[in-house]
């Protein structure tokens, strides 16, 4: 039996965080993770958008933890070295009778206590944004919407939590929480683990081990939404987030550019009965092909590198649930984590962490590191930099992702860092090898060679993402 | 900076034939930058045969084509640099390239050849719906991972595309112990070579079934299975005609990309449809001194024609280089005597090149383009302006196969005021 003080279900943004605020206090914590690695769930598919803030209603959960996300989004990106930008966002409203509900907006991000909102006329749109379709007729602006790389936030919060002490369990999936005397036994895949406290930050299985421990059932939808991911050649399209104003059209989909320069069109938004579903349908892709032009024009779908889905967890109230249970001392929820989860979760880190420390009277560790640099990327170097780069280590001089441009040296750090990959995808996630327009036709080979010579394993077993999904399954003519 | 007086850019196929037809008109300074480990590019991986009947009258197999290649390229002492990658070429031909030994380094060109190659689509540019499991690959490399490392990729395998490499590839994953259950392919003719089809499918027993694609892909972790559907004639899948296919492995051949991001970089202008450069007769593109050749350029079938158009850039990249401070270089493009345009039209998709200088033309050039369709008994036709001159009888003519036609000077110097050249497919 496993002790701890704290165990937290999920290694994904939300858990993340919260282990990552947690290791600011003298506490012992693990997080139990069913993948084999951070950011498997939903936080690796989704819009990743930083919000402003003028969706969630006034006064509830979602709108608190947004604006106070977003606020604290820009300092977290630089003390743990993730790319953020705040590249403003824009709401298209694309016809006079739709204004009423762009003014809506407008009012409850005032509401909310958003920063700059602003309703532009069409020239001024298209003087921004000049992609912008003809017939937009207005937009709601929020400078401070922004974009975030999901997998860059989720791994630069778990590595920080790991090197102040927390604990995480890979392959460890909780199958039965039973309440105990002195807190809590989780049984689970790898053995079984006791703890006092228990943090639910299990996205779409939130619901599931809620209901483990309460009377008071909770339900969680998975609901789909499918994206379409263009070529950096695309990138620039647009500069902004540009949503659509749900109107007399209906519920657009949003055309943005990521955070490493390609651009985004998604999602929809499809409830689903099956919360493994992360397959892409052809009617999820349909959806979205049909509304992809409708606020932005001449979008160059012939560019499209690749198409995903992800699962939101949808609680049926629409809100956050970040709380103690009721009738299960000790365990606290944090359930519901949909849109604007990514946002949030710095916000929802330091809430779940600071109700810890007052329930258990934690104190904080003078050793905490608040700091974590990230996986050096030799294009932000000078030339003279990158020379003496190469020739302290010459693994930055040798190219593997063609595409991206990324270098063995950046992998071999991927792989030796804290919580480091252990697959092809934990390294595309973490330096974005195999993540360019060839989509790892090129790359994959020579990154499995290097899997297999770090991890000391042979090729035959480098998966792309644990587990079943070996990437080769024999040698030639074995079965011969 | 070190100068070099051409540099060419990939040392594959096309980079090899180049490298050695420049030195052979007389260029001393010549450096390949090959980002592989090795000479001789994507035919390291083609271990089957079939290769050089057209260039040196008999079957090789990929690596003994190469082999031909390097050697010459050794004889003639050409230098080649290896692990190393371009990483930038600007308009004044400086190249930025990297590798371990010598880090980031700069070298001046007076002519660049460009012969990066292709790479595969991949299945993301499809919009197949799925999941996104282990066991997905691009034809190509699978390909690497069985002939060059000796792993197999899967045991039971469905193939998407008829592309060559797909065909290629259902032989050899057959040779080596796998089973493959069907090739499907979208279009209602393969766009591979016939003699692939007979040898590589007809002759292991593999279905290929035309106007058929993926609609589903199973599998969270490895694949499980695909479901093959039959499309209309707009490909789109006919509801009903779905049929699902177990199988670990699925891989794609569905299609080539000219690798141009280091030519758009640097400002070559490009054709949408053959996601190639636009060249002139030499091969050159609007940057004056910038050649490319082989499947930079525009995707080929057979890589004797990639060899035969690299020669031709390499001896027009070494006449380039010769004629530097001749101010009367012959009718260059901001010459007084505008050049002749070629139009592809009426089921031709593109031409290369695409404007000819009449003076600065060999005696013979190849004029090389692809159908967009499969034409039985036509004629393909070269109208000089509104005149028929060429007028060639073809059995048939296929996406999937390159052709030609070739122009003389003499034949063209009979036009001097001729503006247009139209190639096109008139049916009988």
């Amino acid at each position: 039996m496993y002790d701890y003080d704290v165990i937290i279900i999920g290694a994904g943004v939300s858990g993340s965080a919260i282990a990552r605020e947690l290791s600011r206090y003298k506490v012992n914590a693990c997080v139990l993770e069913r993948e084999e690695d951070v950011c498997c769930g939903t936080s690796k598919a989704n819009s990743g958008i930083v919000h402003a803030g003028y969706d969630a209603p006034i006064g509830s959960m979602k709108a608190k933890m947004n604006l106070r996300g977003n606020a604290m989004m820009e300092q977290l990106s630089k003390d743990l070295d993730f790319p953020f930008f705040r590249n403003g966002s824009l709401v298209i409203c694309l016809d006079k009778k739709d204004m009423p509900r762009l003014q809506e907006l407008y009012d409850r991000g005032v509401a909310n206590g958003v920063w700059g909102l602003q309703i532009l006329m069409k020239e001024e749109v298209k003087e921004r944004e000049p992609n912008i379709t003809d017939e937009v007729y207005a937009a709601l602006y929020a400078p401070t919407g922004g974009i975030v790389c999901p997998f860059g936030l989720n791994i630069a919060l778990a590595e920080n939590a790991n090197t102040n002490g927390v604990e995480f369990r890979f392959h460890t999936e909780v199958q039965k929480i039973e309440k105990s005397e002195e807190g809590f036994i989780l049984h689970t895949s790898q053995g079984d683990y006791r703890a006092g406290y228990v943090v639910n930050a299990a996205g779409v299985y939130a619901d599931h081990f809620h209901n483990m421990v309460s009377d008071q059932k909770i339900h969680i939808t998975a609901r789909k939404g499918d994206y379409f991911l263009l070529d950096k050649s695309a990138g620039k399209h647009v500069s902004s987030t540009i949503f659509a104003l749900p109107g007399i059209y209906g519920k657009g989909v949003l055309v943005a550019p990521t955070a490493h320069g390609n651009l985004l069109v998604g999602p929809t938004a499809i409830d689903i009965p099956n919360k493994e579903g992360t397959n892409t349908t052809r009617e999820g892709l349909d959806q979205v092909l049909a509304k992809a032009g409708m606020n932005v024009k001449n979008l160059p779908m012939r560019q499209v590198i690749t198409s995903f889905a992800g699962l939101r967890a949808h609680e049926d109230q629409d809100e956050f649930i970040i709380e103690e249970v009721e009738d299960a001392k000790g365990f606290i929820d944090c359930a519901g984590i949909e849109s604007p989860g990514l946002t949030s979760c710095p916000a929802i880190g330091e809430l779940v962490a600071d109700m810890l420390r007052d329930k258990m009277r934690l104190e904080e560790k003078e050793e905490f590191i608040a700091t974590r640099k990230g996986i050096l990327n030799p294009e932000t170097l000078s030339k003279e930099e990158r020379i003496e780069l190469i020739k302290n280590n010459p693994a930055y001089g040798n190219i593997i992702c063609r595409c991206e441009m990324i270098t063995e040296g950046e992998i071999i750090d991927a792989i030796r860092r804290p919580l480091g990959a252990r697959s092809l995808d934990g390294v595309k996630r973490r330096t974005r090898a195999g993540m360019g327009r060839c989509q790892a036709g090129f790359c994959s080979p020579r990154t499995m060679e290097i899997l297999a010579r770090e991890l000391k394993v042979d090729m035959q077993d480098v998966t792309k993402s644990g587990g079943a999904s070996k990437i080769v399954v024999g040698v030639n003519k074995d079965t011969i | 900076m070190k100068n070099y007086d051409i540099v060419i850019i990939g040392g594959g196929p096309a980079g090899l034939a180049a490298a050695v037809s420049a030195k052979e008109n007389g260029i001393e300074s010549i450096l390949i930058l090959e980002r592989d480990k090795e000479l001789g590019g994507i035919l390291n991986q083609c271990i089957h045969n079939g290769f050089g009947l057209h260039t040196f009258k008999e079957e090789l197999t990929g690596p003994e084509y190469a082999g031909r290649f390097i050697e010459q390229v050794n004889e003639l002492q050409i230098e080649y640099k290896l692990h190393t990658m371009v990483m930038d070429i600007r308009a004044d031909k400086v190249i930025t390239a990297m590798n371990r030994e010598e880090g980031l380094f700069e070298i001046q060109a007076k002519a660049v050849i460009l012969a990066m190659g292709c790479r595969e689509r991949p299945r993301g540019a499809l919009n197949i719906p799925g999941y996104r499991p282990a066991g997905i690959f691009s034809a190509g490399t699978a390909q690497r991972l069985v002939n060059m490392e000796g792993y197999l990729p899967g045991r039971e395998v469905v193939i998407l595309g008829s592309g060559d490499i797909g065909l290629i590839m259902a032989r050899r994953m057959t040779l080596e112990g796998a089973k493959v259950k069907v090739v499907a392919e979208l279009m209602p003719y393969s766009g591979g070579l016939k003699r692939n089809i007979v040898q590589c499918l007809d002759d292991y027993g593999i279905p290929l079934k035309l106007s058929h694609t993926v609609v589903d892909i199973q599998g969270k972790e490895r694949l499980e299975g695909v479901t093959l559907a039959e499309v209309d004639g707009k490909g789109k899948p006919i509801s009903g005609t779905e049929e699902f296919y177990s199988c670990d492995t699925l891989l794609l051949s569905v299609g080539l990309i000219p690798e141009n991001e280091l030519s758009g970089g640097m400002g070559v202008e490009l054709n949408p449809v053959t996601s190639g450069p636009r060249v002139n007769e030499s091969l050159e593109t609007n940057i004056e001194g910038v050649f490319a050749c082989g499947n930079v350029l525009h995707v080929h079938d057979l890589v004797d024609f990639v060899s035969e158009e690299a020669k031709a850039a390499g001896k027009n990249a070494a006449m380039y280089v010769k004629s530097e401070g001749i101010t009367d270089r012959p009718a260059s493009d901001k010459g007084k005597k505008p050049c002749v345009r070629l139009k592809a039209t009426d089921g031709v998709r593109y031409t290369v090149p695409e404007t000819i200088h009449v003076d600065r033309m060999a005696d013979t050039l190849t004029v090389r383009f692809r159908v967009g369709g499969v034409y039985q008994n036509c004629f393909i036709s070269a109208y000089f302006d509104d005149e028929r001159v060429i007028h060639k009888k073809r059995p048939v003519v296929a996406p999937g196969e390159m052709e030609e036609i070739k122009l003389t000077k003499e034949q063209l110097e009979k036009y001097p005021d001729l503006e247009m050249i139209t190639v096109k497919i008139e049916e009988a």
